[in-house]
């Protein structure tokens, strides 16, 4: 399958008052075309930072890429320009945020804000613009689109407004779609139907899409593949049923433990994980997750865990697959899921730098 | 709206008839009269002056008299200025006042809202400073230090504009100025703050993530959002400066309406306290209910109809 995004070793910082925050710490991944990756982790792991680096939207100053590169189609975009940042911006790579109250403008027409993207990007004349946009909404689920292109934004609800998002998002055929939350402002019955209808319309551009999150219930709806973080790096990466099925990351086991599921009795507290995480000022030395881990080693106060490899696609960083580490069982909630899976390895093996 | 313009019309009269009333009975209240000056005058003639001008009638026929002439726009005679009706002296004086306060506003807004632009752009940088620096001297200096700045400066040691007087464009600009230096000051710390709480807003982030310019956001999606506080101090804006303006037309001996507000209330001119203020408050009344339109071009999700609540 065709690579169309690879992200190599991407830190990057901000500039505060207390000190330069390192909100991402070498992360790397790719993603084919068509592809949906899931990024979760809890607030502060870096995942939105992450995705909002591969638009250049973080704002420059406080923030600054320090390290790594992003490839789009094999272009890196780490050195481009703004004025260059603006031929990518919502036509190669485009955008839904969390809050679609907020992430439209209320003094504008829905209409203008999608015939924006397409004057922009597709040359369209006002005309063209106008007739593409009521498609579009059409496309989105919206229901009389000639009457609502012309409506303002607090004419919509709240799943409408996120509908219209994703038209606006859509509009110039992007190649990747970078979903930041997109259901978490949504409530229930709304979220199934947005993300029914990220998906129809993935199958129907096959446009590739990051879906930040940080809930594991929609991951498992919509993700191929998932992406752990935790203090600004990737800890576990692998296909949905690795994770689900036979996670490898004490941090995976937790947030897996802490999602409340239909089989939990009610005797047993949901679990929780305990502490909360690292200041990034100061990265702590080792292994980041240590401190909250009851599985933690001595080693991972001392020394970073290297990346092992379980399976063709599977990833995780921890002391606990090297070969001297003693065996440990997963918290009860998790161990129940466990299935062996037949593509994994004889023997995790360390990755080594710059595969 | 022309239901919602007819309905405010109605409030507007209701609020002016209040303030007739309230400045008839206070302005009585108020010790002296009209015709107390240095000399005592002799009881004759000060009964006939009352006669002459309805003041020997009881209260409330003066008072009815009074509505019934405000409802025929005619605030009567001057009772200092002899042969001047007061609708004479707002004929001569209000178009002097209204051409300097409108300079002095478009001043204001123009140059507040650039610099406040300007600031927010350049967030905590150079441009910024100047621009808030500019803005705190405006704030704290009066406008009477400041016009007399202007007139030593530019006028007396430049001589690049006239000292006073009104005779040319010229003659205006210092006197606009002056009286525009506070409220542009205001109205750019006004637009600074408002600009960055919008700049921080998720639709400029969406605007930014379809790959528009800095410029085409700015314009379309920041600077109109922006402006709805500028809007609002629109109308006590016009208010102060048209209201405010006689100090500034005493110091360059401007013939506007200002001056004759001032000395009317001293000389205790019952029919020009009166006449002004009706007239001052038709203006304000009216400037809101402009501003309050504009609300509703600029805002679409402020509905001027009313009633409807939430859909």
């Amino acid at each position: 399958m065709e690579k169309l995004l690879e992200v190599k070793n991407l830190e990057v910082s901000f500039q505060t008052y207390g000190g330069t925050v390192k909100a991402v710490r070498g992360v790397s991944f790719d993603l084919h075309k068509g592809e949906t990756l899931a990024i979760v982790g809890e607030s502060g792991s870096g995942k939105s930072v992450t995705s909002q680096s591969i638009m250049k939207l973080i704002p420059m100053p406080p923030g600054r890429i320090t390290g790594g590169q992003i490839l789009l189609s094999g272009d890196d975009i780490v050195p481009k320009t703004e004025k260059q940042m603006e031929k990518i911006r919502g036509k190669e790579i485009s955008m839904i945020f969390q809050d679609p109250m907020t992430s439209l403008n209320p003094t504008m027409r829905v209409g203008t804000q999608i015939m924006e993207v397409l004057i922009k990007h597709q040359n369209m004349s006002k005309t063209d613009a106008k007739n593409r946009a009521i498609e579009l909404l059409r496309l989105v689920g919206i229901p009389m689109p000639e009457k609502r292109v012309d409506q303002y934004p607090h004419e919509f609800s709240g799943g409408m407004r996120q509908r219209a998002m994703i038209a606006i998002a859509l509009a110039a055929n992007p190649k990747l779609l970078i979903a930041d939350e997109p259901t978490t402002a949504l409530d229930v019955t709304i979220q199934a139907q947005i993300l029914e209808l990220m998906k129809d319309l993935q199958n129907k551009m096959d446009t590739s899409i990051i879906f930040i999150t940080h809930d594991l219930g929609v991951v498992a709806n919509v993700a191929d593949r998932v992406a752990v973080m935790y203090a600004g790096q990737i800890v576990e990466m692998g296909t949905v049923d690795e994770i689900f099925y036979d996670p490898r990351h004490p941090y995976t086991w937790g947030l897996l433990a802490s999602m409340p599921s239909l089989e939990n009795d009610d005797k047993a507290d949901l679990a929780a994980i305990p502490g909360t995480p690292p200041d990034l000022t100061n990265p702590p030395k080792g292994d980041a997750f240590a401190a909250r881990n009851k599985y933690a080693l001595a080693i991972d106060f001392e020394e970073e865990p290297p990346m092992f490899q379980i399976s063709e696609t599977h990833f995780a960083k921890t002391w606990l697959l090297h070969p001297d580490a003693p065996k440990v069982e997963p918290p009860e909630a998790v161990k129940k899921r466990i299935r062996q899976l037949s593509s994994t390895f004889e023997k995790p093996v360390i990755v080594k730098e710059g595969k | 709206m022309a239901k919602y313009i007819g309905k405010r019309l109605l409030y507007m009269i209701l609020s002016l008839w209040m303030i007739v009333t309230a400045t008839f009975f206070f302005m009585r209240i108020a010790p002296g009269n009209p015709f107390a000056s240095e000399k005592k005058l002799p009881p004759e003639i000060e009964a006939n002056l009352n006669a002459h001008f309805g003041l020997d009638k009881p209260w409330y026929a003066q008072y009815w008299e009074y509505l019934v002439r405000i409802v025929n726009w005619d605030f009567g005679p001057s009772f200092k200025y002899k042969s001047q009706t007061v609708n004479d002296l707002i004929n001569e004086g209000f178009p002097v006042s209204f051409l300097l306060g409108m300079e002095a506003i478009f001043i204001a807004v123009a140059i507040g809202v650039i610099l406040g632009i300007v600031a927010a752009l350049k967030h905590n940088r150079w441009p910024d400073y100047t621009a808030m620096i500019v803005a705190v001297l405006g704030i704290s200096v009066p406008s009477f230090i400041m016009a007399s700045f202007l007139q030593y400066f530019l006028a007396i040691k430049m001589g690049i504009f006239p000292v006073a007087r009104w005779e040319s464009f010229m003659h205006s600009v210092l006197p606009a100025v002056a009286l525009a230096s506070t409220p542009m000051a205001f109205i750019a710390r006004l637009t600074r703050s408002s600009m960055l709480e919008v700049l921080a807003n998720d639709y400029i982030k969406t605007a930014k993530s379809k790959g528009l310019s800095r410029g085409v956001i700015t314009v379309k999606h920041t600077i109109r959002n922006a402006l709805l506080p500028v809007v609002t101090y629109m109308g006590p804006l016009t208010a102060g400066i048209l209201t405010g303006s006689f100090v500034i037309e005493r110091i360059f001996g401007i013939p506007g309406l200002g001056a004759h507000f001032v000395t009317s209330i001293n000389n205790r001119d019952y029919t020009v306290i009166m006449g002004v203020t009706v007239f001052y408050s038709i203006l304000l009344l009216v400037s809101i209910l402009l501003v309050d339109i504009a609300y509703g071009i600029i805002d679409p999700r402020i509905k001027l109809a009313g009633g409807k609540k939430g859909e």
